[in-house]
C-alpha cells in the first residue's frame, strides 16, 4: 500500500507586486508531502521556503494553482471554512514561538482547544499533561518569560500538537536554540507529531539537524530542485 | 477566548493603566465640568425658586431677571391686585447696596426687602433666629454664607449690628437662600425697612410677587396682568428659565466650558488611541498568530470588544467616582459649591461620551488586527 498524501502541491506560482512590478516568488510547483515522514524544505534565503510553507498551510493565497491537504482543496474553501480548517487540521510552530505573555505555559498551549470551543478547564488540563510528554511538565505555570528559549519552543510545539493536528508546518523552529535542544525538539516532533496518516514539514536552515529528516526537498529561486533523503552533495 | 483577550490587556500593566487614566480623565472632566456649568446656570434661577409661592412675577416692561431690575411705580400694587385671577400680590425688592463690616471694609450686598404683612419673599428655612424677629425694627436676616464671609461664623453674626448705606441694621436671623450667580451677601428685611435703607427716587418697587387664585391657569392670569396693566408678567417657571438664559447669553460661560468638556475628550480619544494602538502593535504577532492557528475574524472583533469594554467600564466608573469625590469635597470644603449636585443627566452623557470614544479608538485597534495577514508570523 503506498503512503497517504498529506499535501499536494500542483501548479502553485506566486507573485508580489512592488509597485508597478510583479515578482514571480514561486514558478510553477508541483510536489507532494507523504503522510508519516518528517519532510525538510531547505534552500538559500529568499529561495521562498517561507512562501511556499504558507500557502500549503492555508495561510497565504497562491497566485495560481491548487493545495490539497488531506483531499481537501484548501483555496476553494470559503475563508471561514478554511479558518475552520486549519484549526482542526494544521499545527504552526513558528520560529519566533509568538507566545502570548501574560498566559502560562499550559494556557499558551490550550489556545487552540480553546479557540475550538472546549471549556477552559478542560483544554489546560489537558495541555499540563501534554507539556509533561513535552519534558516540561514543571514548568506548567511559569509564564514565557520566566522559560528558556529551548522551554518556551517546547510550549510552542505543545500548542501546535494540542488538538493532534494531522498536519505540522514549522518555519525555522531551530534557529535559536543550540545544537543539542534544536536536535531534543526534532526527536520530540518526530515522537509525538509524527504518525501513519501524519505529516510533518519543516523549514530549515540549520545543517545540524539534516539528517533526522525522512525527506529532503530543496528550494532554488522558487523551484525545487531536489528531492531524496540526503542534502545534495553541493550544498 | 474572551478570557485570554482580558488576560492579554490586563498583562500589560503600563498599557492597561494608560488606557484605564484615559478613560478616566476623560469622565473626571466631562463629568466635573458639565456639573459645574449646569449649577453655575441654575444660580440664574435661584431667586425664583427662593419664592416658591408665587406663580407669577411682575415687572416693568424692560425687566429681564431677578438680577436686571428697572424699578416699577408703588401704584403697580393695587393696579395688579385689582386684576381677576390674582389671589394675593406681594410687592419685593431686590437692589444693590454696600454694608460696612466690623472692620471698616465696604462690601456689596443685594437686599431684599420682602412683604410687609406675609414676609412673602423670605427664604423657608431660618436657621438661626426666629421668623417673627423680622418684624422688629431695623431687623434683617443674612444668608448663612454672607454671615460667614462678614463675621466669621453664622451664630457670631446674630445680633451684630451693621451699616447698611449708612444706616443701623441689626442681624436678627440667618436664613439658608440660595445662592446667586454673582454669590453676592443677601440681606433680607420688610419692604418698609427697605425703603429706609435704600433711599432715592420714589420708584424702587422690583417685583410683585403673585399668586393665582386656585383653579385658574397661571398664564391666562400673567396675560391678563399684562393687558390690564401694561407691565410684564412672567409665570415662575419661564422667569426661572428667563434668568438662566441670561447667563447663556451674556457671558462666556458655555463657550468656555464646551471648550474644556471638548478637550477632555479629544485628549482622552488620544490617549487611548494612542495607547491602544501600542498595545496593539506590541502584541500583533500574538493576533497574528491566533489567526493562523484559526481563531475567526468574528472571535477576534469580540477579543478586542471585551478589551474595551473592560476599559471604558473600569475608566468610566472611578472617573466618576472621582468627580462625585471632588464635589464633594467641595461642597465640604468652599462655601463655591453650595447647593452643587449631579443631574443624572451628566453622568449619562459622560457614559455616552466614553462609550463613543471607546468605540472609535477599538475599531481603530480592531482595523489594525484584521488587517494583519496570519502569512506574516512567519517572517
Ligand atoms: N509579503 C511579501 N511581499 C513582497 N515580497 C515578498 C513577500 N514575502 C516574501 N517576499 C519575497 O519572496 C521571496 C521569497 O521569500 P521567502 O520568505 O519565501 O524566502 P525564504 O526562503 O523563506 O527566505 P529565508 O530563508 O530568508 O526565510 C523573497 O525575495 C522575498 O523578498
Ligand atoms: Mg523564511
Amino acid at each position: 500500500m503506498s503512503p497517504q498524501l498529506a499535501v499536494r502541491v500542483s501548479g502553485v506560482t506566486k507573485d508580489f507586486a512592488f509597485g508597478e512590478e510583479r515578482l514571480r516568488v514561486l514558478h510553477g510547483i508541483d510536489v507532494s508531502v507523504r503522510a508519516g515522514e518528517l519532510t525538510y524544505l531547505v534552500g538559500e534565503s529568499g529561495s521562498g521556503k517561507t512562501t511556499l510553507i504558507s500557502i500549503m498551510a492555508g495561510i497565504l493565497f497562491p497566485s495560481a494553482g491548487a493545495v490539497e491537504v488531506f483531499g481537501t482543496d484548501l483555496y476553494t474553501l470559503s475563508d471561514r471554512d478554511l479558518v475552520r480548517f486549519r484549526l482542526a487540521t494544521i499545527g504552526f510552530i513558528f520560529q519566533q514561538y509568538n507566545l502570548i505573555p501574560s498566559l502560562t505555559a499550559a494556557e499558551n498551549a490550550a489556545v487552540p482547544l480553546i479557540a475550538a470551543g472546549t471549556p477552559r478547564e478542560v483544554a489546560v488540563a489537558q495541555a499540563r499533561e501534554l507539556l509533561h510528554r513535552l519534558n516540561i511538565g514543571t514548568q506548567c505555570d511559569k509564564l514565557p518569560r520566566q522559560l528558556s528559549g529551548g522551554q518556551q519552543q517546547r510550549v510552542a510545539i505543545g500548542r501546535a500538537l494540542i488538538h493532534a493536528p494531522r498536519l505540522v508546518v514549522c518555519d525555522e523552529p531551530t534557529a535559536a536554540l543550540d545544537a543539542g535542544s534544536g536536535r531534543r525538539v526534532m526527536d520530540l516532533l518526530r515522537d509525538v507529531a509524527l504518525a501513519a496518516d501524519r505529516a510533518v514539514i519543516v523549514v530549515t536552515h540549520d545543517n545540524r539537524i539534516f539528517d533526522l529528516a525522512d525527506r529532503i526537498l530543496a528550494m532554488e529561486d522558487g523551484r525545487i530542485t531536489h528531492d531524496g533523503k540526503h542534502m545534495p552533495k553541493d550544498h | 477566548m474572551k478570557w485570554i483577550a482580558i488576560r492579554m490587556l490586563t498583562g500589560d500593566r503600563v498599557k492597561f493603566a494608560g488606557l484605564v487614566f484615559g478613560v478616566v480623565f476623560s469622565t473626571l472632566l466631562i463629568t466635573q465640568q458639565l456639573t459645574i456649568f449646569v449649577n453655575l446656570l441654575l444660580r440664574g434661577a435661584a431667586a425664583v425658586h427662593e419664592v416658591p409661592s408665587a406663580d407669577i412675577w411682575v415687572m416693568d416692561p424692560a425687566g429681564r431677571t431677578p438680577d436686571v431690575t428697572v424699578p416699577l411705580p408703588a401704584t403697580s400694587l393695587q393696579r395688579v391686585r385689582g386684576v381677576a385671577g390674582v389671589a394675593w400680590a406681594a410687592p419685593l425688592m431686590r437692589a444693590g447696596a454696600s454694608v460696612r463690616t466690623p472692620d471698616g471694609a465696604l462690601e456689596p450686598v443685594t437686599v431684599v426687602g420682602v412683604d410687609d404683612a406675609t414676609l412673602t419673599g423670605l427664604p423657608r428655612t431660618v436657621q438661626l433666629g426666629r421668623r417673627a424677629a423680622l418684624r422688629e425694627p431695623d431687623a434683617v436676616f443674612i444668608d448663612a454664607m454672607g454671615a460667614r464671609r462678614l463675621f466669621g461664623t453664622e451664630r457670631g453674626a446674630l445680633d451684630q449690628r451693621l451699616e447698611l448705606n449708612d444706616r443701623r441694621a441689626v442681624v436678627r436671623g440667618i436664613v439658608d437662600s440660595e445662592p446667586t450667580f454673582t454669590n453676592s451677601v443677601m440681606l433680607y428685611t420688610r419692604y418698609a425697612n427697605a425703603l429706609e435703607f435704600l433711599p432715592g427716587s420714589r420708584n424702587r418697587l422690583s417685583f410683585i410677587l403673585v399668586q393665582a387664585q386656585a383653579g385658574a391657569n397661571p398664564f391666562a392670569v400673567a396675560r391678563q396682568i399684562t393687558a390690564a396693566t401694561g407691565l410684564r408678567a412672567r409665570v415662575a417657571g419661564d422667569f426661572a428659565q428667563d434668568g438662566i438664559d441670561y447667563i447663556i447669553d451674556n457671558t462666556g460661560i458655555p463657550i468656555n466650558f464646551g471648550i474644556t468638556v471638548a478637550l477632555g475628550v479629544i485628549v482622552g480619544i488620544a490617549i487611548v488611541g494612542l495607547t491602544f494602538s501600542l498595545f496593539i502593535r506590541d502584541n500583533i504577532r500574538q493576533f497574528g498568530a491566533l489567526k493562523a492557528i484559526g481563531v475567526t475574524n468574528g472571535t477576534i472583533r469580540q477579543m478586542v470588544a471585551a478589551q474595551s469594554a473592560l476599559v471604558a467600564l473600569i475608566g468610566y466608573g472611578l472617573g466618576l467616582a472621582l468627580a462625585i469625590g471632588f464635589l464633594e469635597l467641595g461642597r465640604i470644603y468652599s462655601d463655591a459649591f453650595k447647593g452643587f449636585y449631579t443631574p443624572w443627566q451628566i453622568p449619562l452623557i459622560a457614559a455616552v461620551m466614553v462609550a463613543c470614544m471607546i468605540l472609535l479608538t477599538g475599531l481603530i485597534a480592531l482595523r489594525q488586527v484584521l488587517r494583519t495577514e496570519p502569512a506574516e508570523v512567519f517572517r
